[in-house]
């Protein structure tokens, strides 16, 4: 760090601490101003984060860290910068609006850093130094935003598929979950968690997977149906699948695909009748004459 | 013959079946003197079933699945059919996830399921009924 | 389930499991960028908390306890193992992962400290609660001073083993984690490093 570099440092510094107010209230109205802001941030929010921010600007400077690696290495800073970008993201505001709101703290400074000096190179070294540091926030708040939208549409879509996949129940001990679009990773995990735990809660012996809504069946998606009705054995249930329709059915044996151990029926009427075959059969006593001790 | 090591977990007889139940904190060594005190109780006992129930495990991990199929193995060899019961949701998914399927162990949902399997019922029952097997 | 590890021939391995959709590049991004930086953070006086990663940062919300705390646990004998069971438990229930996740990582942990502890003849195990964009996680690194694995891609291989289990400690660990590495020589021990991040 050379001394001219150090000097108009110590001076921002200077500034940030003498003028925090100033530049905490002009910025704030920067970005009412620019109507940056979306409905869900009050003023008062976006006051308490100027502060802070401000506050982790002003402890940075006065480290000896390169003003370039600022933003990045300063862990209080990072986190701030961090925060301000992920609360914009949650709140729905544009990605364009989320770096303006960083980029404008530019402004507040340089106008704050023109009350301490007149002399217009020192200014200029202010300006480029203010830019490098804020350059550096600007990047890392736009990454941040996209992360975090990506953990929103994620988020979504996971409360999407938890919705998409009822298990109903058809039958005493018999379960039904119909199935409806791709059967992927993500998926197959929901409807087995939601499955088996229908199938504790309900002691049900049967559970019908129907792939009736199912597009198209690869061994992918075969291998996802066999880890589910594993799933259900190891539980103690039986599983039936329903709805292969004749073209998945070509596509099944086409493909080489082995599920000779699982039963399946072409409709969910045929796997109701199997399924209720299923369930007679060790609880025959059980029907005959001791149903009511039976949990229904 | 040398009395097996105990272990503490109750090895409870209904009749021709042995009635028994895994830990959640079974170290290994206790595991193998389980192994080790059950095997001798069907030979002694001349059980043809033996019920485990597993409701209280948290997890099961490779070892645990690894007895498992052994003790099955082995009652089987001995002439009892094992059925391993109340296995949790999470668990039974974890297991097909990380790739074990507890082959030729029989499953039922909860003890009641399973002792209904072996034919305790409160009414008789006719003979011959198929009977549900676990996954191959 | 699909599996893309690279596999490199020899004695050093990096396998990355792919995770279903946009989370696994976010996480394996944040682990390079981790790494970089831990590396980075040993002569700075600069970083945060000890032991966080930098893409460690507190979710608007309060967390209990704070992110990023890290504990080391050692894993040498059957009582260990017990353990840290209850520890990455703990652990998992403290980062909000829901059951089925808890299970999973629970399974995990007790496959790898197994590992170290009847191959490696004993190691440790360190818990770290990350998060990144909001999102908490766990990672744990297990590491053991035994022998190694000389083929890694045969240990990564479901049935292989060379103590008890059966065989699925390394494979079946990286099936239910989203982040799995694993690093080993001949004579110089074995480190593994899982992580699983929350979808929740």
């Amino acid at each position: 760090m050379n001394t001219s570099e150090s000097s108009v440092r110590d001076r921002l510094c200077e500034a940030l601490r003498e003028r925090e107010e100033e530049i905490a209230d002009r910025w704030v109205r920067l970005q009412l101003e620019q109507a940056v802001l979306s409905t869900d941030m009050s003023e008062h929010e976006v006051r308490e984060e100027a502060d802070l921010l401000i506050s982790a600007l002003a402890a940075g400077l006065a480290s000896d860290v390169p003003v370039e690696r600022l933003v990045t290495s300063r862990n209080e800073l990072r986190q701030t910068v961090i925060e301000l970008s992920l609360r914009r993201a949650r709140a729905g505001a544009s990605p364009t609006a989320t770096s303006l709101a960083v980029l404008s703290l530019k402004e507040a400074l340089l106008s704050a850093v023109q009350h301490t000096t007149r002399d217009s190179g020192e200014l200029y070294s202010t300006a480029i130094l203010v830019n490098r540091l804020l350059d550096a926030a600007g990047v890392l708040s736009f990454e941040t935003y996209v992360e975090g939208r990506e953990e929103i549409i994620q988020r979504q879509s996971r409360q999407l598929l938890e919705v998409s996949t009822p298990v109903v129940r058809l039958w005493r001990h018999v379960l039904a979950v119909p199935l409806i679009g791709t059967l992927d990773t993500a998926r197959t995990q929901v409807v087995m968690e939601s499955l088996l735990q229908a199938i504790q809660d309900n002691e049900a012996q049967v559970a019908i997977i129907d792939i009736t809504g199912v597009p198209a069946v690869d061994t992918a998606v075969a291998q996802h149906l066999m880890h589910t009705v594993n799933a259900v054995r190891l539980m103690g249930a039986d599983c039936v699948i329903s709805g292969i329709r004749p073209p998945i059915a070509q596509t099944i044996a086409q493909l080489g695909i082995d599920l000779s151990t699982i039963l399946t029926r072409a409709t969910l009427a045929d796997a109701l009748a199997a399924a209720i075959r299923l369930t007679d059969q060790p609880a025959v006593g059980q029907d005959a004459g001791t149903a009511g001790s039976v949990t229904a | 013959m040398t009395a097996p090591r105990a272990t503490g977990v109750p090895i409870l007889r209904l009749g021709d079946v042995l009635i028994t139940g895994l830990l959640n904190e079974l170290d290994d060594q206790s595991a193998v003197a389980f192994t080790d005190e059950l095997t001798e109780r069907i030979a002694g006992d001349g059980a043809r079933g033996v019920l485990i129930d597993i409701s209280r495990l948290e997890i099961i991990d490779s070892f645990v699945a690894r007895t498992l199929m052994e003790l099955t193995t082995m009652a089987r060899l001995l002439g009892a059919r094992v059925i391993v019961a109340g296995m949790r949701p999470a668990v039974a998914i974890t297991l097909v996830e990380l790739g074990l399927q507890l082959t030729g162990v029989e499953t039922a949902l909860n003890a009641e399921q399973g002792l209904t399997a072996f034919g305790w019922h409160r009414m008789p029952r006719p003979a011959g009924e198929a009977r549900r097997d676990a996954p191959r | 389930m699909t599996l893309h590890g690279e596999r490199v021939a020899g004695s050093e391995l990096i396998a990355q499991r792919s995770a279903p959709a946009g989370p696994t590049v976010a996480a394996a991004r944040t682990a390079d960028r981790a790494g970089a930086r831990s590396t980075a953070s040993g002569t700075s006086a600069e970083s945060g908390a000890p032991g966080v990663s930098g893409g460690a940062f507190a979710d608007p919300g309060p967390l209990p306890g704070g992110p990023g705390r890290s504990s080391r646990f050692n894993v040498a004998s059957e009582e260990d193992l017990l353990t840290v069971r209850h520890a990455v438990r703990a652990a998992t229930v403290e980062a909000g992962f829901g059951l089925v996740d808890q299970t999973r990582i629970v399974t995990a942990a007790s496959e790898l400290a197994r590992n170290a502890y009847v191959h490696g003849g004993g190691g440790s195990l360190e818990i770290e609660m990350p998060t990144r964009s909001g999102r908490r996680g766990l990672r744990l690194t297990v590491r053991d001073d035994g022998p190694g694995i000389p083929d890694l891609d045969q240990a990564l291989t479901d049935g292989f083993t060379t103590g008890t289990g059966l065989g699925h400690g390394l494979g079946g660990a990286r099936r239910l984690m989203h982040e799995f590495q694993v690093h080993s020589r001949p004579g110089e021990g074995t480190t593994v490093v899982v992580a699983r991040w929350n979808d929740r």
